[in-house]
């Protein structure tokens, strides 16, 4: 092995492309330096509940004979990447951080890890989240909490917070995270990455371990918008496996990033953006960085999106309801944890369930059973389902005028550790300004835009169905124009080692 | 509404959760604590309103009646709790 060490932190796809091209560095040293760094961080930031150095060295070596052959190499080579503990791969565990699956070995592959893998990328580990995606937090996790590289003593968000902190951390260049009522964009705020949730139907949900399945879909983590196109390029597509998933032209999401935003006509949901529970600080960076878009020659103006404000209800009778049937295969038959010497059938599922569910999982379990329950369908799961048409046409209002709306993605930056812990009422409004879009299934980024005492501010950009080019495009020129600079302090401090180290 | 401990316990049963009385507790002032904010739909009328179960509707999804491999039985079996012969192993219950 050489003795050249490459610093991941500060590495685009583009660049770690075109360094493998030039033999700047091989696929093997971009593997390498994933895990140096994993091993420098981990134990303070905790971001994964796995790590698969064999399956990188393998996916290393594969890149590697392709740069010694010559010629184009597929869109990700040589870059480290991460997926979150709910999707499947061949070779690592699926543990969704539950005591339930604690064990559980993948026998299929998620089709968007699989699309990553064949493009090129180095499949570093698997990443911690709350407990099959339940939280904001990543605190509900059965295998301790993660740590927001910015600052240690804070969440990373959730509930995919593994996945935003390890590329917070430079320990992963990408990532890919489930998003079903903000599980990306919010650690993303949080984290100050770019975090995507697609259209509903965009990517296949093949090999994610289904939460809600009406409203789950697949995205990417990455420190550019860039990035964040050129992994949408990547995971997007039809899927035989996924019935749900949609037949779309192929497109190229990093085609508009540089057209700016001239004309474009932008929505600021004032409604949403004057909500009590809003950090007044992050209003007004929202504001600001609307005002910024405006002077690149954007048509900024205000909506309202008043069936929003049922959003959050709405998304806590059909999020627990779907998971409360998703979740009924945990029966400790044919997988999962079984409880010791149960007295009938009844008493093994019973148990099983009981021991192997935590506590997060097993309040949404109960209040998604009861809002099902005979005698209460149509005054919970009926009336919800019905808030949501409301919430569509809202949406549908708002873009006969706007192509784009813009929110915070979060009412916060990061709180700490255990702050809303104890309280999932106050838990659950980290995701009012997410919730919507899933109800709807508009895509929406989130993109940093400022920092408040040292911790990121997330922008939210809401789009048409199907249209992710515009909201990159608008990402883009937030990026551009207000976007951050600033690294989080355990990269800058790693950093200063990094002057010793030749890329 | 408000949910009773007896219903507590009626849908842990139903939902195959084995809760112990502290657990029933706990949960019934939490559940209790959420359907409090999910009360403010009950207040609405939606009378006439179409109810959405998906928000990208896709119908009559087909694909060609192929037969394909699946998944083995070595790998279906790869992580059950017991196995015999092939088959998932549950303990023996009764006479």
């Amino acid at each position: 092995m050489s003795a050249v060490s490459v610093d991941l932190s500060s590495l685009s796809v583009s660049r770690i492309r075109e360094g493998l091209r030039k033999r700047e560095f091989s696929a093997g040293e971009l593997a390498a330096s994933a895990f140096a760094r994993i091993d420098a961080v981990e134990e303070r930031v905790h971001a994964f509940n796995s790590v698969s150095r064999e399956l990188a060295d393998d996916a290393a070596r594969r890149v590697d004979v392709l740069v010694a052959r010559g010629g184009e190499l597929p869109p990700l080579a040589g870059v480290p990447v991460a997926f979150k503990d709910n999707m499947n791969l061949i070779g690592t565990r699926t543990t969704c951080s539950s005591r339930i699956l604690e064990n559980y070995e993948s026998v299929y592959d998620c089709t968007a890890v699989r699309r990553m893998i064949d493009a090129g990328a180095i499949p570093v580990g698997k990443c911690n989240m709350d407990e099959f995606a339940f939280g904001s937090s990543t605190e509900n996790s059965a295998f301790g909490v993660t740590h927001n590289p910015w600052d240690l003593t804070r969440v990373p968000g959730g509930s995919s917070g593994g996945s935003a902190a390890c590329v917070a951390a430079g320990e992963a260049v990408l990532s890919l995270g489930s998003d079903t009522g903000g599980s990306i964009r919010q650690p993303g705020a949080l984290t100050g990455t770019v975090a995507m949730k697609p259209t509903y139907g965009r990517v296949s949900r093949y090999g994610i371990v289904a939460f809600a399945s009406s409203l789950d879909q697949i995205g990417p983590f990455s420190k550019t918008v860039e990035e964040c196109a050129q992994v949408m390029n990547v995971i997007c597509g039809k899927d035989p496996m996924d019935a749900t998933s949609v037949e779309r032209p192929a497109q190229d999401f990093t085609e508009d990033l540089h057209y700016g935003v001239k004309r474009l006509r932008i929505g600021i949901v004032r409604d949403r953006l004057d909500l009590e529970g809003c950090d007044p600080a992050v209003r007004a960076r929202v504001r600001q960085t609307a005002d910024a878009l405006a002077t690149m020659g954007a048509e900024v103006g205000d909506v309202d999106l008043p069936s929003c404000q049922y959003g959050l209800p709405a998304y806590y009778i059909i999020g627990p309801a779907e998971a409360s049937s998703n979740l009924a295969r945990f029966d400790g038959i044919r997988y999962g944890h079984r409880g010791a010497d149960p007295t009938d059938v009844m008493d093994l599922y019973m148990r099983s369930r009981a021991e192997g569910f935590g506590p997060e999982s097993i309040r949404r379990i109960m209040l998604g059973t009861y809002a099902l329950s005979a005698g209460y369908y149509d005054a919970y799961y009926g009336q919800a389902q019905k808030v949501r048409t409301l919430i569509i046409r809202d949406f549908d209002r708002a873009f006969a005028d706007f192509d784009v709306l813009l929110t915070p993605t979060s009412p916060t930056t990061a709180f700490t550790i255990g702050e809303k812990a104890s309280d999932p009422v106050s838990m659950y409004l980290s995701d009012v300004y997410t919730i919507p879009v899933n109800l709807a299934g508009i895509p929406a980024v989130s993109v940093p835009c400022g920092t408040i005492d040292g911790l990121p501010v997330g922008l939210q950009i809401m789009g048409k169905h199907f249209d992710e080019a515009t909201i990159l495009r608008v990402a883009h020129s937030v990026e551009v124009s207000t976007g951050m600079d600033a690294v989080p302090p355990l990269v800058a401090d790693l950093g200063e080692a990094r002057g010793t180290v030749v890329v | 509404m408000s949910i009773s401990e007896e219903q507590v316990r009626h849908v842990a049963k139903l939902a195959r959760l084995g809760l112990s009385d502290e657990q029933v507790a706990t949960l019934g002032v939490e559940l209790n604590g959420i359907l409090e904010q999910v009360d403010a739909l009950q207040a609405l009328d939606l009378e006439g309103i179409e109810p959405t179960a998906h928000a990208v509707a896709v119908t009559n999804v087909m694909r060609p009646d192929v037969i394909r491999e699946g998944l083995s039985q070595e790998d279906a079996l790869k992580n059950a709790p017991d196995q015999q012969d092939g088959a998932f192993l549950i303990p023996k219950f009764g006479g």
